[in-house]
Formats: C-alpha cells, sequence, structure tokens
C-alpha cells in the first residue's frame, strides 16, 4: 500500500430534482486500499459509485483517476481505464452459460490491450480464458458450475461472475456494491479471502457494504455516508466510537454488538 | 388413462445429441441429419427459378428474396440487438435512389452501381441513424419509420430526383438469369453469414447489447459503436434489396418508400419465426406468393391476408421454423405423471 491517491473525490454534488443525493462529498482511495463505505439506506452509497464510474453525471465537483480527471466521461471510457464496478442489483447475461458471460468483457479493447486478468498483454481463446478466471475465482472447472446457464447460478456464484466480470479488464480499481449482501454465512467466509487476495495483486478496492462485521475485517479504512453528506472518516474502532455514526446509523444496543467484532 | 395424470414430454432424439458433438464426423447419417435442413433451403431456393413457369412467377421469387432480405435485417436488429426497426421502406428507398442515380446519371453498369449503392445506402442510412441509436424500443421504431416518409415528401416538394414522376431509363440486368440468381445468391450469403455472425463472439456482444447494455458499458464497450455496426449490416441488406428493386422495375420513384417494406417483413418474421434468422426468409417464401395469389380476389384480398395471419399468430406464434425445429430435433411422448 502506498500513500499515493488512486482515485480522488472532490465536493462532488448530485441533486436529483430538489434531493441531494450527495452533497459535497469528498475523499481518496489509496493505491491498494480497500475503503469501506457504510450508511443507512439511501444515503448515497450506490450514487456515488454511479458517480465514479461515469454512469450518472456529478452535478458539481471533480473525480480524478490517477491525477486525471474523468468528471462527465462516459462509463465505456472509465471502464477502459480500469475503474470497473460491480451492480447492486446482478446483471449477468441470463440466457448465456458462465463461461459464456465472460467472453463480452474479454471481448472489450482493455482486455484485449492487456490480455484479461492474468493476461500478458496477449489475449488467448476468450473462452478458456473465461475458464480460467472463473477458476480462480472459485468456479470448480472440473464440475459443470462454469458451463451452466447463467439463469440456475445461485446467489453466491453470481456474485462472483459479477467480481469476474470486472476481473476480465485486468482493473486497476473494482467498485463493489454490496457483495456480501444476500449471501450464507458460509458463502461470505469464502468470499473474504478472495476479496483479500484481490487486495494482495494489487486492486484497490471500495466496498459498498451492510455487512458490517465482514466489511471491518476486511477493509483498511471505513466511511459513513448519511443522507448525501459524509460523516466521518477512519478506522473501524474509531467510526464505531463515533457519537453521529451511533446516533444516524445504529440505534443505541446494535452498536455495543458490532463494536464487539470491530 | 386419464387426461390429468399424464403430460406430453419433450425428448431430443438421439441423433441430434450424436451430431452435436464430434462424432456428425464419423457417420454419413449424422452428416445428412446435419446437412439436409441446410440443402434444402439452398438447392430449393436455387431450383426455384428453373421450376416456375412463365414470365410472371419468376418475377415474384426475386421480390420474394428482396422481402427476405429485408425480414432478415429486421429479425437481426430486433432479435440480436434489440433495435425494433420498422426501417425497410427507409432502406430500400436510399439504395433504390442511389442505384437509380448512380445508373442513369453516372452511366455505371447495374452490376457495379448496386454494390456501391449497397455501401454507400448502408453508411447513408447509419449515419442518419446515428442520433437515434441511444433510443430503445418504441422510440426508435418511431424514428426509422419517420424517415421514409420525410424523404419521399422531400423529393416530392423540391422535385429532385424526377419528383412525383421518379427516375425513367434505368438499366436492366443484363439478362433474366441473372437478375434472379445474383438476388438468390446474395440472399444465401447474407443469410448464412448473419447465423454465423451471431454464433461468433462479436454476436455475443451485439445479444449483450440486447439484454444487458448498462454491464457492457461497465466493460469497457461503446454500446452505440455495436449498435452502428449492426444497423450497418441491416442496412446494407436493405439498400441491396433497393438496388436490385429498381433495376428489375427500370424505374426509381417515391413508391420505394412505400410502407409495405416496412410492415410486411415483421409479418414474415412473426409467421416464420422470429430469432431464428432463417425462419422470416421461409416467412416471404409463403407471404408473398400468397399475396399475389390472392390478387384474383381484388380488395378482399386483404381480408384473405388478414385472416392468415391471425391464424398464424393464434395457433403458431412461435412460427414455422421454431415448430420445425422442434419436430425435427426432438420427439414427444405421453408419460405417466
Amino acid at each position: 500500500m502506498s500513500d499515493q491517491p488512486i482515485l480522488k473525490i472532490e465536493e462532488v454534488t448530485k441533486a436529483f430534482g430538489g434531493i441531494l443525493a450527495l452533497n459535497r462529498v469528498s475523499f481518496e482511495l489509496k493505491e491498494g486500499e480497500i475503503l469501506g463505505i457504510i450508511g443507512p439506506n439511501g444515503s448515497g452509497k450506490t450514487t456515488i459509485v454511479n458517480c465514479i464510474t461515469g454512469f450518472i453525471r456529478a452535478t458539481s465537483g471533480r473525480i480524478f483517476f490517477r491525477g486525471k480527471d474523468i468528471t462527465g466521461m462516459p462509463p465505456h471510457k472509465i471502464a477502459d481505464m480500469g475503474v470497473t464496478r460491480t451492480f447492486q442489483i446482478m446483471r449477468p447475461y441470463f440466457s448465456l452459460p458462465a463461461y459464456k458471460n465472460l467472453v463480452i468483457p474479454l471481448f472489450s479493447p482493455r482486455a484485449k490491450r492487456t490480455g484479461g486478468w492474468r493476461g500478458g498483454g496477449k489475449l488467448g481463446d476468450r473462452n478458456t480464458v473465461g475458464i480460467d478466471i472463473l477458476e480462480e475465482i472459485g468456479f470448480e472447472r472440473d464440475s459443470y458450475v462454469p458451463y451452466k446457464l447463467a439463469s440456475a447460478l445461485p446467489t453466491g456464484y453470481l456474485k462472483r461472475l459479477e467480481l469476474a466480470r470486472c476481473l476480465a479488464l485486468k482493473p486497476d480499481i473494482i467498485l463493489c456494491d454490496e457483495v456480501f449482501s444476500g449471501l450464507s454465512m458460509s458463502e461470505i467466509a469464502s468470499m473474504v479471502p478472495l476479496i483479500e487476495r484481490l487486495q494482495m495483486e494489487g486492486i484497490s478496492l471500495i466496498m459498498i457494504e451492510h455487512r458490517l462485521r465482514e466489511l471491518f475485517r476486511v477493509a483498511n479504512r471505513i466511511m459513513v455516508l448519511n443522507f448525501g453528506e459524509k460523516l466521518v472518516e477512519g478506522s473501524a474502532e474509531e467510526v464505531m466510537a463515533n457519537e453521529q455514526v451511533k446516533e444516524a446509523y445504529f440505534g443505541s444496543e446494535e452498536v455495543e454488538e458490532v463494536m464487539s467484532y470491530a | 388413462m386419464n387426461m390429468e395424470n399424464r403430460r406430453k414430454e419433450r425428448i431430443d432424439r438421439g441423433i441430434k445429441v450424436r451430431s452435436d458433438g464430434l462424432y456428425a464426423l464419423m457417420g454419413w447419417q449424422e452428416l445428412c441429419y446435419l446437412t439436409l435442413p441446410r440443402f434444402v433451403l439452398i438447392a430449393g431456393l436455387l431450383a426455384l427459378p428453373l421450376i416456375m413457369p412463365g414470365m410472371y412467377w419468376p418475377r415474384v421469387i426475386t421480390i420474394v428474396c428482396i422481402y427476405a432480405l429485408l425480414a432478415l435485417s429486421f429479425d437481426f436488429l430486433a432479435h440480436f440487438v434489440g433495435l425494433v426497426s420498422l426501417g425497410g421502406a427507409f432502406f430500400i428507398g436510399t439504395g433504390g435512389y442511389l442505384a437509380a442515380i448512380l445508373n442513369t446519371s453516372f452511366g455505371m453498369h447495374p452490376m457495379l452501381a448496386i454494390p456501391i449503392a449497397t455501401f454507400a445506402g448502408a453508411i447513408i442510412c447509419t449515419i442518419l441513424l446515428l442520433p437515434c441509436l441511444p433510443l430503445r424500443g418504441v422510440y426508435f421504431a418511431i424514428v426509422t419509420l419517420m424517415y421514409p416518409l420525410v424523404l419521399a415528401r422531400i423529393i416530392e416538394a423540391l422535385d429532385i430526383f424526377g419528383g412525383t414522376d421518379g427516375i425513367l431509363g434505368v438499366d436492366s440486368f443484363p439478362n433474366a438469369w441473372l437478375e434472379q440468381y445474383f438476388v438468390i445468391i446474395v440472399l444465401l450469403l447474407f443469410v448464412f453469414g448473419a447465423r454465423r455472425l451471431v454464433n461468433q463472439d462479436i454476436g455475443l456482444v451485439f445479444r449483450a447489447v440486447k439484454d444487458n447494455d448498462q454491464a457492457v458499458r461497465a466493460s469497457g464497450m461503446n454500446v452505440n459503436t455495436y449498435k452502428a455496426a449492426a444497423v450497418f449490416i441491416a442496412s446494407a441488406m436493405g439498400c441491396f434489396g433497393g438496388a436490385c428493386l429498381v433495376h428489375i422495375y427500370m424505374w426509381g420513384g417515391i413508391s420505394l418508400f412505400a410502407l409495405d417494406f416496412s410492415i410486411l417483413p415483421i409479418a414474415a418474421t412473426v409467421i416464420g419465426g422470429a430469432g431464428t434468422l432463417v425462419g422470416p426468409v421461409l416467412g416471404c417464401l409463403i407471404l408473398v406468393p400468397i399475396s399475389e395469389l390472392l390478387r384474383e380476389f381484388g380488395t378482399l384480398r386483404i381480408v384473405f391476408y388478414s385472416l392468415i395471419l391471425v391464424g398464424f399468430v393464434v395457433f403458431r406464434s412461435e412460427g414455422i421454423m421454431v415448430y420445425g425445429e422442434q419436430k425435427y430435433h426432438q420427439f414427444e411422448r405421453w408419460v405417466k405423471v
């Protein structure tokens, strides 16, 4: 982990009509870091992902990736630079088998340049590369799972497929929109090491989560949003100790419980 | 057996399963099973001009092929890229006028004017549709429907390109055989080319653009580039049809922008089987000749025509091709529940 910010968000505001979904939010993501973003429903977590990846345009403010201004760029250009995202509501290509889902991101210009997650610059057969990526991310190669239709996969695999779609681009940053939600305890238990491995490989992550226990295990830093405003930023202990956070987010009793895990 | 405790089961034929894999290379039966349907289509289309009597029916076959190209382009755009296009008339008109101008004003031979009109027409159509590519569903359809109306009125009002009289004195094909076989062979090339294209990796991207364009964007690909490429391919089919049409009729006019060219291909796609690419061609082979046969009934023609369409939609809404594929690949049996 270095101190260089790979992503810098400056005073980003997003208004939907009269409602301020984001109000002058600023933060930085350091190279190789995992930043957790938490906050109650409707606090602007997904909106910030949408703004960074260009799916919606910020009303004001600037977003820099490696010092380059990417504010207002179309989503495909931002993804092409290596800033990828997963979707909270999973969006696989349901009518295709899992490995064919990866043929599509592997067709992109960035994948052609980089050769996919493990590629050394030259992209091989897209089907094979797709299966390789799936295997690394927890689809058993010799089982039938990679060949199953995406519509027949359980949630745990679909979440992995979302991550695999990002990895096919050999990304620098992955913005994970609730990858733990809807998973069973055992599925999460296998997802946590995967996230840690992505970090070890030098990918910086922003994780939006409601599952605090697991998030506090992997995240280096936590930021709390409330009604579109940044409440506080710091380590898990600092955030939990903050009175404002307790009030806005948890209610008094739950804090005690969560604190015991943090 | 009581009706309530049995159901119909549909199972793949053994030969279908065998010919899916490498086994097809081992036996002549499997090879025949695979190639027969394709052979029937190719041989059938090639034989049509030979078995059609007189002067009139061979001409109908050529018209069938031109409609089939339009239906193919509709099916490709609607079911593989997700753009519902009513642009048949737009493509035919653009290709037709271009070929007529190239032939009469620049003295180009038909066999040179047609490819140039196809290519240039496809470029023009794609550029004109470029601003509407982000639109989806019915909105894109409305714009493609508007263009032929607008272009026809512009030609009429400004009295350009022959105005309401149209462009007269367009050369015909050098001979009747060339006219028929040229169109048939190009149709076959487009059908098998399109089938191959949608099964390539880029075909998967086209389908992804249809099902899930947000995920395609998030994968670093410009959705509109792929839509434009698909519109180019589809409009090339239509423009080719239009270019051939003016050389067949030796005349190009405002009726090239007639809405028949937009509507009939959709009806043919419904009848033939949407999303199969071959189905729309079969649909045209049925619909266009029926429409010619019904001419004897005068104004009642439309009534019969509509009845046939309604019948198909109600009783065989999946289309001939899907029904035929089921019967060819699978057998049915009753099983006890």
